[in-house]
């Protein structure tokens, strides 16, 4: 494709390189956006726009002012003295359990401060959801790729649907139905419960509704590494005497292992970067990062939100990584070269 | 120093001016409080030549303790949020302990009424704007405060003295500032730019997109007045199924041409951007562009309509008494003042008035002048009919979203 | 060979397990035990994905086609009001039974919702309860005339036909609504007056905006796809990084990155006055209105469009081309002819995939959509937010659903959901 063989004619080679510099066209139109932020974040006016000095790369024109203002944004007062021996020892403390963290900007700031509010509330939410998701999603996908899984097509489909379902029909079903009251002796016994349960604005509702969204990329990854899955590995391990419990354990998960963290990323990232289903049934404390960015482009347009794109672009780069390595070590697991 | 003080007496004087108006055919006791508001103010001129000091020492607050507890407060995002954090927040964080948690929203009623009517308020105090504040009241949408625990003025006058007379009026709702829409354009693309709202609607003399809110409250309003319609008989030719017709086919004429903003930072990001030759926008958002980041952006005051945003205390919030405790706070004298030194909104404590002084960072540049209420600003201004919108918000939005449908 | 006799029943001669079944029930049993085992592994998720995500949309739906609110807080009058005929003049008892009903609403501070409800079925009429409310308690029999003594609203039957539609808790009115119809009364469907018809015309354009993204997906995608096919590994591999990233970069971090893109100040236009394809004062609307939605949900879909295409033609054999040219096929004539055919199935994966998460978006147009970028996702969400009208956002939504479920019954026929593969 690179090079082209002596015998082909003008017409050829003219066609040739339009194609190439099409697809470099494409390729140009599919990351310049994602790129075309690194610098805009460090734009020191507050707006999204190139100015004329960073144009000419005048350094009075960037500036870090956004990147602080993550951390700064919420506190009650970012103008504590601070120092990176200031940070270590509050981490120390805040780490911990025979110190409580002292009061200053590390303190205010992991307690106050929006961004970092929504970041660990991103993470906390992700890695429940993504527990729920892995542990169902792993057994659901086991049960679906063997042979005698009754109604194996329709269930298939149902488990499925939640990545095909529109967000806003499931964000908008799940509100109406979280903000009822689940507590059994209301809908059991329709009686008036005296702690009714609500899952709409807790964390548990979004987490649930996260780690249902998130089930499909499981399975269909974990189907996808059962597929080369060899079951007389089972049977011989079955033979030699191994409980279904170990065989388990120590046969059929390294090899699905591979499919296990990459469907866990999956729904890592799916609820780390989902929006809808927060829009509707997360609290104003239960913001996350991308709930945030949204109330951001919406409400207050600042570089900030840029700054933070630059981090999780960042961020997403080290992900792509992540999976990469995992499945090339999956493939080899398997024995599939490497194409 | 005096100057503000003298701005404020007589902003305060045609604060007042405006309630008797607004309140004219519903109140009986409006003349009254009328006197009140002059007696007042009589007093606020002789206090003048007194120790006032402009953007000066902030008179002392004892703050409850609320470690552990928590508050979400809502308002409108962007330089308007910072003011309130700036004034409000911070001093409340450090001085109480407790935690707030900062949701931006862009006005009406909706958001409080899907929480109260799901049983689950999550929204602890929201900043509103008079007519909402109102029809929340009405609705059982928002708790009733008790206005006793609103702190006296630095001087010992009472609360209920200390503020604008008149605004205390709604049982469920406290004041804090006075805004207005107004519109504003980009001096450095049109030199020659427009001077009056009526130029606002004529895409010949000054071609380029407007920005409008989009939200039939305002537009309707100017949309009349730059039809022709004077200021004083705006709402009785509103409360006309005509009028209303009048005041959409003058919509009409620019439709084609308008870019629609809903949260009150996109205007000046709109001029910015050069989206849009001229746009309508809450004052003190162009003037924070202007102050903090030298934007050649100016006003046009005529045809501004100007309004109140007060605090409301949704119905069943669950952090109730933190609220409370942080109303009554950003509700004395300091805060209000402070506030002012962060975006051009009036504070509604006639003991705050005199505290305001400059833009915050930069002593040259004085707030009194800024305010809608300046006497300059306001030679042909509306006080948005709380009751008219109260009563016909739903109707009018309903049929604002079907115009802007079709 | 007596152990072969040892395993058959004598009388019927069937084989026999160890423990003396037959054989064949035996294996039907283990294969019970077995189909049971596998499908006790997947009914956790099961019953987790129908209590958490199944009955939600359930309920959903069932809130199109119900509505309550007027029932709950108008005991009284409902049931009278359902049985009127919707015709002849209001009845005394009628109004006594709403009289009464507004003066308990009123109290429980639920007028307002009522007053709503009425309203979605007749304009103006809000402000009509609300204030009647008010007044409720100081009226006397008879109570016609004291409601139109209230109100002259009162005498036009329409406010009464509203009420009686409202009424009503199991209703097609607000699915009607969805399509620009309107309940009657009388239980007819009539068309909705043009300066209200706007769904049909919203779903109309949300299915035009999925199929042009679809295509633009598609244009964009198969060059690169084959590109990407027809390279060797390593190559294809570093391409593959740059297709990738975007997909793994958040939603709300490309939309942003668009908003920098396309605004008029915003870097493309920048280039345009640069190159000078256009002035400074000229500059062109990218965003804010139908093209930014497009090209920013083309950007952020392509990635669906891209890789099953690229696996798919990964999996042509080049010897097929070469056949076809050595058979004297010009090169036009082998594509078309022979590598375009095979490429299908990924064609209609990708775009199946591409169409069905388009026309659900909600996110993107709702950012950089502008006014006229709006989807039907933005209407329901609004319905659902902002006017509060949960029925007829449940409305919208079970139609959206209908098509979006039709769409993916047809991805599973062509393409199977077994062989949707992530990246």
């Amino acid at each position: 494709m690179s090079s082209l063989p002596n015998y082909t004619t003008t017409g050829q080679r003219i066609w040739h390189y339009t194609f190439l510099t099409i697809c470099a066209l494409i390729f140009v139109f599919l990351i310049t956006p994602i790129l075309i932020i690194v610098p805009l974040s460090f734009n020191v006016e507050p707006y999204f726009s190139f100015t004329e000095g960073m144009l000419s790369f005048d350094k009075e024109a960037y500036s870090l002012r956004w990147y602080e203002d993550i951390l700064n944004n919420g506190m009650a007062d970012s103008s504590q003295p601070k120092s990176w021996a200031m940070f270590w020892d509050w981490l120390w403390k805040a780490l911990s359990p025979f110190h409580t963290a002292t009061p200053g900007f590390f303190t205010d700031m992991w307690e106050n401060a929006q961004w970092v509010r929504a970041m660990k509330n991103s993470f906390f939410i992700g890695f429940f959801a993504t527990i729920i998701a892995v542990a169902l999603g792993t057994l659901a996908a086991i049960g679906l790729s063997r042979s005698e899984m009754p109604y194996r097509g329709p269930i298939m489909s149902v488990l499925i649907s939640p990545l095909i379902v529109p967000l806003v029909v499931t964000a908008a079903g799940m509100f109406y139905f979280y903000s009822q009251d689940l507590n059994p002796r209301s809908w059991l016994l329709g009686m008036e419960s005296e702690n009714p349960w609500i899952l709409a604005q807790t964390y548990l509702g979004v987490i649930l509704a996260h780690a249902a969204l998130g089930t499909p990329f499981v399975i269909i990854t974990v189907t996808a590494t059962l597929v080369g899955f060899d079951k007389s590995l089972v049977r011989a391990g079955a033979s030699l005497g191994a409980g279904p419990a170990k065989t388990f354990w120590k046969i059929q998960m390294p090899l699905i292992l591979p499919g296990v963290i990459s469907g866990g990323l999956f729904a890592f990232i799916t609820s780390f970067d989902e929006v809808v289903a927060v829009l509707f049934l997360a609290g104003p404390e239960h913001r996350t990062i991308p709930r945030q960015m949204y109330s951001g482009i919406r409400e207050q347009i600042s570089p900030t939100i840029l700054a933070v794109a630059t981090i999780l672009v960042i961020i997403s780069i080290l992900l792509l990584v992540v999976l990469e390595l995992i499945r090339r070590r999956g493939e080899r697991l398997r024995g599939i070269t490497a194409t | 120093m005096k100057l503000t003080t003298v701005v404020y007496a007589a902003s305060a004087l045609a604060l007042s001016a405006g309630f008797a108006h607004a309140d004219n055919h519903s109140n009986s006791d409006v003349k009254k409080a009328l006197m009140d508001a002059q007696a007042a103010i009589t007093k606020a001129l002789a206090a003048m030549g007194g120790d006032a000091m402009a953007g000066g020492a902030m008179p002392s607050y004892e703050y409850p303790s609320l470690d552990g507890k928590q508050v979400t407060v809502v308002s409108w995002g962007g330089a308007y949020t910072k003011s309130q954090v700036e004034a409000y927040h911070k001093p409340f964080i450090a001085g109480t302990g407790a935690k707030i948690i900062s949701e931006d929203y862009n006005g009406g009623l909706a958001e409080i009424k899907a929480q109260v009517e799901a049983g689950n308020v999550t929204w602890d105090i929201v900043d509103v704007e008079l007519s909402d504040a109102v029809r929340a009241c009405d609705e059982g949408l928002a708790e009733e405060i008790d206005m006793s625990i609103l702190p006296p003025a630095p001087d010992g006058t009472s609360a209920m003295d200390d503020f604008i007379a008149g605004t205390l009026d709604v049982p469920c709702a406290v004041p804090t500032i006075v805004w207005s829409t107004i519109f504003a354009y980009d001096k450095s693309k049109m030199p020659n730019g427009p001077k009056t709202i009526s130029d606002f609607f004529d895409a010949d003399a000054f071609p380029g997109k407007r920005g409008l809110r989009k939200n039939p409250k305002a537009n309707l309003e100017m949309a009349l007045i730059a039809d022709g319609v004077a200021a004083d008989e705006v709402y009785d030719v509103l409360g006309t199924d005509e009028g209303v017709d009048r005041a959409f086919a003058k919509l009409d004429t620019i439709k084609d041409m308008v870019v629609w903003w809903e949260a009150g930072a996109q205007p000046p990001q709109l001029l910015a951007d050069g989206e849009v030759a001229m746009t309508t926008a809450y004052n003190g958002r162009i003037f924070n562009a202007v102050a903090a980041e030298d934007k050649p952006f100016e006003i046009v005051w005529d045809g501004q309509v100007w309004d109140l945003d007060l605090w409301i205390i949704p119905k069943g919030a669950k952090n109730k008494d933190a609220a409370m405790q942080f109303l009554a706070y950003s509700t004395s004298t300091g805060p209000l003042a402070k506030q002012a030194s962060w975006i051009s909104y009036g504070p509604t404590r006639k003991s705050s008035s005199p505290l305001v002084g400059s833009y915050d960072g930069k002593p040259d540049l004085k707030m009194g002048p800024q305010m809608p209420t300046a006497p300059a600003n306001f030679t042909n201004a509306l006080q948005n009919d709380f009751e008219f919108w109260a009563d016909n918000a739903d109707e009018l939005n309903e049929r604002f979203n079907a115009w802007l449908a079709s | 060979m007596t152990d072969v006799t040892h395993f058959r029943d004598e009388k019927t001669g069937l084989l026999l397990a160890s423990d003396g079944t037959p054989l064949k029930t035996k294996l039907r049993q283990s294969l019970k035990t077995s189909r049971r085992r596998a499908f006790m592994l997947v009914a956790p998720l099961l019953l987790f994905i129908m209590a958490s995500f199944v009955i939600p949309i359930l309920g959903l739906l069932w809130q199109g086609v119900s509505n309550a609110t007027y029932e709950d807080s108008m005991p009284r009058s409902a049931p009278i009001m359902r049985a009127w005929d919707g015709s002849s003049p209001p009845s005394e008892e009628m109004a006594a039974a709403i009289v009464a009903d507004m003066i308990d609403a009123r109290k429980a501070k639920t007028i307002g919702k009522v007053a709503t409800r009425v309203n979605r079925e007749e304009s103006g009429t809000r402000s009509l309860f609300t204030k009647t409310a008010r007044r409720a308690a100081k009226m006397e029999a008879p109570f016609v005339a004291a409601l139109e003594k209230a109100d002259k609203d009162w005498a036009n039957i329409e406010t009464w036909r509203a009420i009686k539609i409202a009424a009503t808790s199991l209703t097609p009115a607000f699915y009607a609504a969805a399509v620009d119809m309107k309940y009657t009364a009388d239980g007819e469907f009539v068309e909705q007056s043009e300066e209200r018809q706007i769904y049909v015309s919203l779903f109309v354009k949300t299915i035009l905006v999925a199929g042009g993204v679809m295509l633009c997906c598609l244009l964009l995608g198969y060059p690169v796809a084959y590109l990407m096919a027809h390279l060797p590994a390593k190559t294809s591999n570093m391409l593959m990084i740059l297709v990738l990233l975007p997909f793994w970069t958040s939603l709300l971090v490309r939309t942003t990155a668009w908003i920098a893109m396309l605004q008029a100040q915003g870097v493309l236009n920048d280039l345009f006055v640069f190159i000078g394809i256009t002035s400074d004062d000229a500059r062109f609307s990218l965003i804010y209105n139908m093209t930014g939605t497009v090209i920013a949900m083309t950007h952020i879909l392509l990635p669906f469009m891209i890789l099953p295409l690229y696996s798919v033609m990964r999996s042509i054999p080049i010897s097929h081309v070469r056949a076809a040219k050595s058979l004297g096929a010009t090169n036009w004539t082998a594509f078309w002819r022979v590598y375009f055919p095979a490429t299908v199935p990924g064609i209609g994966a990708g775009g199946l995939l591409v169409f069905i998460l388009a026309i659900g978006y909600y996110i993107t147009p709702a950012l950089v959509g502008g006014q006229d970028g709006q989807l039907i996702s933005n209407f329901i969400a609004y319905h659902m937010q902002r006017s509060l009208n949960w029925s007829l956002a449940a409305a919208l939504g079970g139609i959206l659903l209908a098509i979006v479920l039709f769409l993916y019954w047809l991805y599973d026929r062509v393409v199977g959901i077994d062989n949707m593969k992530l990246g």
